[in-house]
């Protein structure tokens, strides 16, 4: 699984992919990703500038995956440069934020963009984060989970969020439930754009290393690239050239598209 | 007492001008500055403009009486014609471009001032005569308050550093010397109510929001937001609220209110208002296009000290949004509400604006301090930078816990200071960069460089403290020297700056190779070792002097060096407290209407000397009772030290390619 300990893995042949985060700011991007390097999670993380660069090993039954990971920031300035980031991706993590409608238009907004500009092939996984916050809560009419307030500040960037624009969203109001998107709409979404789809908690760590095994079995064969030639491809400028490569090369051919992982689909709530 | 202080200042000049008279002395600052609008950055026009210009000759009103006066010129003189080549190189890492405003007027005045005797000696004269007036109401002000204040001699000798000098002020002593200050003794309130100041800097920089959902009632939250010493805030010129140090949109909104009304009042009138003092609060306001920023201090600083933070602050959101997209939104919209394109940058402000209010000798001194290194040392890492610059490189720079190791640069573009600390900031202030653990890549505009556009910035951090090298008691050491920062000190940051925003992996490999040189050659240990060395303790620079700390300000290179605070300098409020008698000598040196090059202030729990040269500005404290003669002794062995360190201590060129 997605653990930070790398086991050996001498004998499984090994693939880098290129996963990119995207968002709308506060959502828990940063923290998803922490928790999936570090298996770590800091309250009142601060926003992230510019993007971060980080990698992380998930070990599948057949072969290792090397994630290349963009971490974006979500501010609406940023938004210019994100084609920089999700142009040759693989893969990628479009994260709203479950007491947050706002977030899931922003996330709708994300999918849109990537259909339309990114590599065709590319695995989108829609991920609700922050489940923490809305334990026992199934959509906007659900009663109010009574711990909420307090736990607020403990989760991710929201608290950060509130620190950082006051006026901003609060995200759990002091009325009504906590929860602003349901699972089922969500869920429904996901379906019709045929995405993976989570609901997490980087909190809690609930799903995180799911979310990045769902994504390492459905990225199709034919994308992956050997090793460290490839990582190197993929960092260079072109991905077809680099596709290419890794359809030559002869990889072991199993879970091919892991239509499976489609059956787990999170939703542990 | 003029006369009294003058046999003094002539022994200073003559030992320091036999330390200046060997031919491989240090270039005057003088030079250099005559050598940047030829040479230096011809290319780069911002710096051109921000240039100050040639120092006159110093004003003969302090050498008027030395013996060693001609001797002094002439050695310029010398120097210019010995080293003739130094005129057309670029002689610094660092363009001089100085981004204190002050600098400007000051240098300004300076080339005002004829160097004629009668009327020097009569500006000066009026000085006294308005000092000594402002000086006693000073005194009865605090009067009531001072002669009230127990605990002085209770307190560690640190904390009570400023202890002595609103008491001092009444007794002949202080009276003499206060005719060599300025103003006003700025910090004496701070003392007055030293322990409320003492407690109220520990909450200075405590939020306001955490609490919010707890039982404080507004009116609790008012009262806390009115006990900051210090505030920021900034609003468009239509008067939305753009960012607030302390406290929510609500909290402040009524305040936002007051300070637009005032501001476009004058403003209307054609007449723009600067600033105002209420009690021992200081109000500065500048205007910059569209916006508006204000300064409210209860920490003694002065107008241009202010101003300069307000400049930073401002230099912080043109290095978010460019110069032209600001004008361009406001041009669009007036009543554009420039918090959403500024979201998640407030922690970058915050990190400035806590900075300013510790007080950061960087900022007082607008230079950078560096991490010394022996000289072949720092050639190494030098070199190999230049082996492993990759195409798309403008700027590399190696920086160890906000002390510069190393700079690669292309040979026409400088690198400026106040760019700098804003690279400093986001690295080492605010933890967005480095709290992510992994390498960064983030757009960003130096607006000294160039404010109309982004450059890129690939950042690395690594942890050092796995050192073979770390050693025990010196520890405490490093990890003294920002308090409220949530940065370890021993993170060694490499930062590589291209124009190309596609450059991430291309700067990346570099970043690989550079290491993987500073491991081979041991230059990675070096550097580490000098980490965790420290700063070195006072006693150990200038020992047998009565000094507890100086900062020494190279003004040629824009770089300072200073010993370490400990072990009389400990804990937020003292360090706040030396830095606020560095800020007032350094205010003396430079007030627009200073003449003076040397300041001496005694108090009973500390003595101070401020000595400005063309070549360095130089702070020094030691503990009370030192004398005169002793302070002096000590500033020598300052300058003479860094003479035979000059080229540990700083950076002189850099890597340029």
């Amino acid at each position: 699984m997605a653990d930070s300990t790398q086991a050996a893995a001498a004998p499984k042949p090994s693939s880098s992919v290129k996963l990119v985060l995207l968002g709308e700011a506060a959502v828990g991007k940063s923290s998803l990703v922490l928790r999936f390097v570090n298996n770590d999670f800091q309250p009142n993380k601060e926003p992230t500038i510019g993007a971060a660069f980080l990698t992380q090993k998930t070990h599948l039954p057949t072969r290792t995956i090397k994630f290349e990971i963009w971490d974006t920031a979500g501010q609406e300035r940023f938004a210019s440069l994100a084609p920089m980031y999700y142009r040759n991706a693989q893969a990628a993590l479009v994260v709203y934020d479950v007491t947050r409608a706002s977030s899931l238009g922003k996330a709708r907004h994300w999918v849109a963009e990537l259909q339309r500009q990114a590599s065709p092939g590319i695995v989108v996984c829609l991920v609700g984060n922050k489940v923490d916050l809305a334990e026992g809560d199934d959509g906007p009419d659900a009663e109010e989970e009574e711990g909420a307030d307090g736990e607020e500040d403990g989760q991710g960037e929201a608290a950060a969020a509130a620190a950082v624009k006051p006026a901003a969203v609060k995200p759990a109001a002091d009325e009504g439930a906590v929860r602003k998107v349901s699972t089922k709409e969500a869920k429904a979404y996901a379906e019709e754009e045929g995405l993976l789809f989570f609901e997490t908690s980087a909190k809690s760590g609930l799903n995180v290393s799911e979310v990045f095994t769902a994504i390492a079995n459905a990225i199709p064969e034919a994308s992956l690239k050997g090793g460290r030639a490839g990582a190197n491809a993929a960092a260079g400028a072109g991905t077809q050239a680099a596709i290419m490569a890794g359809a030559d090369s002869s990889k072991v051919n199993l879970n091919a598209k892991a239509g499976g992982d489609k059956g787990q689909e999170g939703c542990a709530c | 007492m003029q006369d009294d202080l003058k046999p003094t200042l002539g022994e200073q000049d003559r030992s320091l001008s036999l330390t200046k008279s060997p031919p491989e002395a240090p270039r005057t600052d003088h030079d250099e500055l005559r050598s940047i609008p030829g040479d230096t950055v011809p290319s780069v026009e911002v710096s051109r403009e921000l240039t100050p210009p040639p120092l006159p000759p110093r004003p003969r009103l302090e050498v008027q009486g030395r013996p060693a006066t001609s001797s002094g010129s002439s050695l310029r003189l010398s120097k210019r014609t010995s080293r003739p080549q130094l005129l057309s190189q670029p002689t610094t890492a660092l363009s001089l471009t100085d981004v204190h405003p002050q600098g400007r007027l000051e240098s300004g005045s300076l080339q005002s001032s004829p160097a004629s005797r009668p009327v020097s000696r009569k500006q000066s004269a009026s000085h006294l005569g308005r000092f000594a007036g402002s000086s006693e109401s000073g005194g009865d002000d605090s009067a009531s308050l001072r002669s009230y204040a127990p605990t002085l001699d209770a307190r560690l000798d640190g904390e009570s550093l400023l202890g002595g000098l609103v008491e001092t002020e009444e007794t002949p002593a202080w009276r003499a010397l206060s005719a060599q200050i300025e103003r006003d003794d700025p910090f004496g309130n701070i003392e007055t109510v030293d322990n409320e100041f003492s407690s109220q800097l520990e909450h200075e920089f405590d939020s306001l929001e955490t609490g919010e959902n707890d039982l404080r009632t507004e009116d609790d939250l008012l009262e806390l937001w009115k006990a900051k010493l210090k505030h920021f805030f900034i609003l468009s010129a239509s008067g939305k609220p753009i960012y607030s140090r302390h406290g929510d949109d609500h909290l402040i909104s009524h305040y936002i209110g007051v300070a637009q009304t005032i501001i476009s009042f004058y403003q209307g009138a054609d007449d723009p208002l600067k600033s105002f003092t209420a009690g021992d609060t200081t109000f500065v306001m500048v205007a910059k296009g569209p916006l508006n920023l204000v300064a409210v201090s209860r920490l003694g600083e002065s107008e241009p000290q202010l101003r300069t933070q307000l400049e930073s602050l401002y230099m912080q959101i043109l290095s978010t949004l460019t110069l032209p997209s600001i004008e361009k939104m406001f041009s669009k919209r007036p009543s554009t509400d420039l918090r959403r394109p500024l979201e998640g940058t407030d922690v970058l402000l915050d990190g400035l604006a806590d900075g300013f209010t510790r007080g950061s000798p960087s900022t007082l001194l607008s230079a950078l301090e560096c991490l010394r290194l022996r000289k072949t040392h720092r050639r190494t890492i030098n070199e190999t930078l230049l082996k492993v610059r990759s195409p798309n490189l403008l700027y590399g720079l190696i920086v160890a816990a906000g002390r510069l190791v190393s700079v690669v640069r292309p040979k026409k573009h400088s690198l400026h200071p106040g760019d700098l600390h804003l690279i400093f900031n986001m690295l080492f202030e605010a933890g967005s960069v480095k709290a992510s653990d992994g390498e960064n890549w983030v757009p960003l505009c130096l607006p000294v460089f160039n404010n109309t556009g982004y450059l890129y910035m690939y950042v690395s951090f690594f942890s050092t403290s796995s050192s073979p090298s770390s050693n025990n008691d010196t520890t405490s050491q490093t990890g003294s020297e920002r308090p409220a920062s949530k940065v370890k000190d021993d993170e060694l940051a490499i930062v590589l700056i291209s124009a190309n925003r596609e450059s991430f992996y291309e700067l990346r490999k570099m970043r690989d190779d550079l290491v993987l040189q500073l491991e081979k050659n041991q230059s990675m240990s070096l550097i580490k070792t000098a980490i965790h060395a420290g700063h070195q303790p006072c006693t150990d620079i200038v020992p047998g002097t009565p000094l507890r700390h100086f900062l020494y300000k190279s003004r040629g290179n824009v770089q300072f060096t200073m010993p370490s605070f400990e072990p009389h300098f400990h804990g937020l409020v003292a360090k706040r407290k030396l830095m606020s008698l560095y800020a007032s000598l350094h205010e003396n040196l430079h007030s627009r209407t200073a003449k003076t090059k040397v300041v001496h202030v005694v108090g009973k729990e500390a003595t101070a000397l401020a000595w400005e040269t063309p070549l360095f500005e130089l702070f020094c404290v030691a503990g009370p009772g030192a004398t005169r003669s002793q302070l002096a002794a000590g500033a020598n062995r300052v300058v003479q030290w860094v003479r035979r360190e000059e080229e540990r201590v700083f950076i002189i060129g850099g890597a340029v390619f």
